[in-house]
């Protein structure tokens, strides 16, 4: 409905990409050494996947967000890791910059993180602040031309691979929300350290860690925005994350209905393939349908975003029902599979610990229905 | 120097069928693609091009309105400059036809170092059109080019694949070479330049912007007729000998016997 030829030929070079870049053996191998290859990398940083919809003169490739969302759903539908670095310098590295940064930061940090010379991450949840970012510890205290980072980020995708990290800190705690401002952190610098790689159920392969901040020193050139804006910033990064994971959502549930109706016309039992059974199509019917809804709502959300106006109720709708959707769609091709689907063998048992964390990650989907009802409610 | 790569939007073949009844290609529902072994030949362009960037990729191909679609692709992978032959007068052209058109159109653009062609193309397999534009534009053609290795001021040289080995040929420019696909493994198209492929106008030439006589185009000027289009069965399976050469020689021969062919 919204795609135009340029569009369909964006879905066409991912697709390709997807199907003979990241093969079967390239993913087992990132499953079993839980490194993603470099020259991969590389190859999407080529193939301008890391800024989709920045501007060509900022280093983009001046495309749309429907072409961003439908990128990360292409490279999903092959392998959740790799949609993981195919976003996160679109949506939350690129984003905070994109938003707040001067041109002087934008082109020391966002150019070279859009052509992969260069790997941010974002660090705004704390151990004791996710959902309620705003309950953040950390804090930067000014000391002339300096700001003194002290605390400790956690869950931070990318970290132990990253040059620079987006964080996030309060300077001054007794604002709230409107005390939170954002800096450009060296991930080499003295004070800053990351713990130990996470042991994640699924999306192995993007190491994961904690980052911690003793003293800190970042000079003023490295606030990201004004004083006080921080919140602002991160809020808004996520709204476009949010799609970000909306289609990772659609991706991986796309590639678990293929699976499902691949095996269903294979697998025979009591003398006939078993999508002639109706308890088998009628799951076929239910998945086919969800993904088609959860693919609408994100095309909507993207759609808006494009046309320059509101999406922040369509793109928590989208992640919402798109994390939730995929969910059941993974775990009903789980079911299809029988014994099968439980072993490692079967792409679907990675699809199902891939995609648990999406309706976890860049707000939970009761976060989202936080969003969505006070919208709804406010009449927006 | 400029280099214009012929390429030609065929229908995807792994996944077009036969009519059993009138032998012809059922290309309904088939998706087209840009003809891999063009593919090979666009990037064989580009790739003198990276090395050299005062370079001109153009592309050339004639077809239905509709290839512009594949020309897009070309830019998207990095060529300059598309040209599409699109006239009705055109259409059901055999391979005599095509190379003259094309040939006609190359003469319209003029000033042309190298031409690249595919070896040939999926929906007909004839590999013609190459070797035939070259004589038409009385230039020197190496065929199934399957490695390039320098290119110099006056001419190039390529390796030419044989059955069993290469030749090495050193031709001079302006030339026309066929690519096979082991000459490279064709590029990615990137996100951007797909953004400015659709930014990009293509410039449509009908027969008498390359003043071309209706008469010699399409239809009226092919004498090729199609008395039948069928998969040929695959060869069977070879018997690998093995043991010593006198042992292997020695079945041979009572194989021949055994078939009266010795």
């Amino acid at each position: 409905m919204y795609l135009t030829e340029k569009h369909e030929m964006i879905r066409k070079l991912a697709r390709e990409f997807g199907n003979k870049e990241l093969t079967s053996d390239i993913l087992d191998k990132i499953e079993e050494t839980e490194e993603f290859p470099k020259e991969i990398f590389d190859k999407m940083a080529k193939a301008g996947f890391f800024g989709v919809k920045v501007p060509k003169t900022l280093g983009g490739q001046g495309a749309d967000t429907l072409a961003y969302v439908i990128t990360v759903e292409e490279i999903a539908r092959v392998s959740g890791v790799a949609s993981i670095y195919v976003s996160s310098p679109n949506s939350l590295c690129g984003g905070p910059l994109l938003l707040s940064g001067t041109p002087e930061q934008k082109e020391k940090y966002l150019r070279p993180t859009l052509n992969g010379e260069m790997i941010m991450c974002f660090a705004l949840t704390e151990p004791g602040a996710g959902s309620d970012a705003g309950g953040m510890q950390t804090t930067a205290v000014k000391d002339g031309d300096y700001y003194v980072l002290n605390g400790r980020k956690t869950f931070i995708t990318g970290a132990p691979l990253s040059d620079y990290a987006v964080v996030y800190a309060k300077t001054d705690p007794t604002k709230g929300t409107r005390g939170v401002s954002t800096f450009i952190v060296d991930m080499k610098q003295e004070g800053v350290s990351c713990g130990a790689h996470e042991k994640k159920m699924g999306l192995v392969g993007c190491a994961t860690s904690d980052i911690m901040l003793e003293n800190v020193r970042i000079h003023k050139s490295n606030l990201l925005g004004k004083e006080g804006k921080g919140f602002i910033n991160a809020m808004k990064t996520l709204s476009t994350g949010r799609l970000g994971v909306a289609a990772q959502s659609i991706g991986v549930a796309q590639a678990a209905l293929d699976e499902a109706v691949s095996y269903a016309k294979e697998r025979k039992q009591f003398g006939r393939e078993i999508y002639k059974f109706e308890g088998i199509s009628f799951m076929i019917a239910d998945m086919a349908t969800k993904l088609e809804a959860a693919r609408l709502l994100t095309y909507q959300a993207a759609a808006l975003m494009d046309e320059g106006k509101d999406a922040t109720k369509a793109s928590s709708m989208a992640k919402y029902y798109a994390s939730e959707a995929c969910n059941e769609i993974v775990a009903k091709s789980v079911q299809i599979h029988g014994g099968y689907g439980y072993i490692k063998d079967y792409k679907v048992e990675r699809l199902y610990r891939d995609c648990r964390v999406f309706t976890i990650y860049e707000g939970t989907s009761q976060v989202q229905q936080m969003v969505i009802s006070r919208q709804v409610i406010n009449g927006k | 120097m400029r280099i214009l790569v012929c390429v030609k939007q065929v229908p995807d073949t792994s996944e077009v069928k036969i009519d059993p009844v009138k032998h012809t290609l059922i290309r309904e529902g088939v998706p087209s693609i840009l003809n891999p072994d063009d593919a090979n030949a666009l990037e064989a362009a580009l790739q003198i091009k990276d090395k050299n960037p005062d370079t001109i990729v153009d592309v050339i191909s004639m077809g239905p309105p509709q290839a512009k679609l594949m020309l897009r692709e070309c830019l998207a992978m990095g060529a300059d400059n598309a040209f599409l032959l699109s006239d009705r007068a055109f259409g059901g052209a055999d391979t005599i036809s095509t190379s003259r058109t094309i040939a006609y159109g190359i003469k319209k653009l003029g000033n042309v170092d190298i031409v690249f062609a595919g070896r040939q193309a999926i929906d007909g397999d004839t590999a013609q059109v190459g070797p035939q534009i070259a004589f038409r534009l009385e230039l020197p053609v190496v065929t199934y080019v399957q490695n390039i290795r320098e290119v110099k001021e006056n001419s190039i040289i390529v390796e030419r694949q044989l059955e069993d080995g290469f030749e090495v040929v050193e031709v001079q420019k302006p030339c026309l070479l066929t690519a096979v696909k082991e000459l490279n493994e064709p590029r990615f198209m990137s996100i951007g330049r797909i953004v400015g492929a659709f930014d990009t106008e293509i410039t449509v030439y009908n027969h008498e912007d390359i003043d071309l006589d209706q008469e010699l185009c399409g239809l009226k000027a092919s004498p090729t007729k199609v008395y039948r289009s069928f998969t040929p069965e695959p060869k069977g399976k070879g018997e690998m000998l093995t043991g010593t050469i006198n042992d292997m020689a020695h079945t041979v021969v009572e194989k021949l016997k055994e078939e009266h062919l010795v």
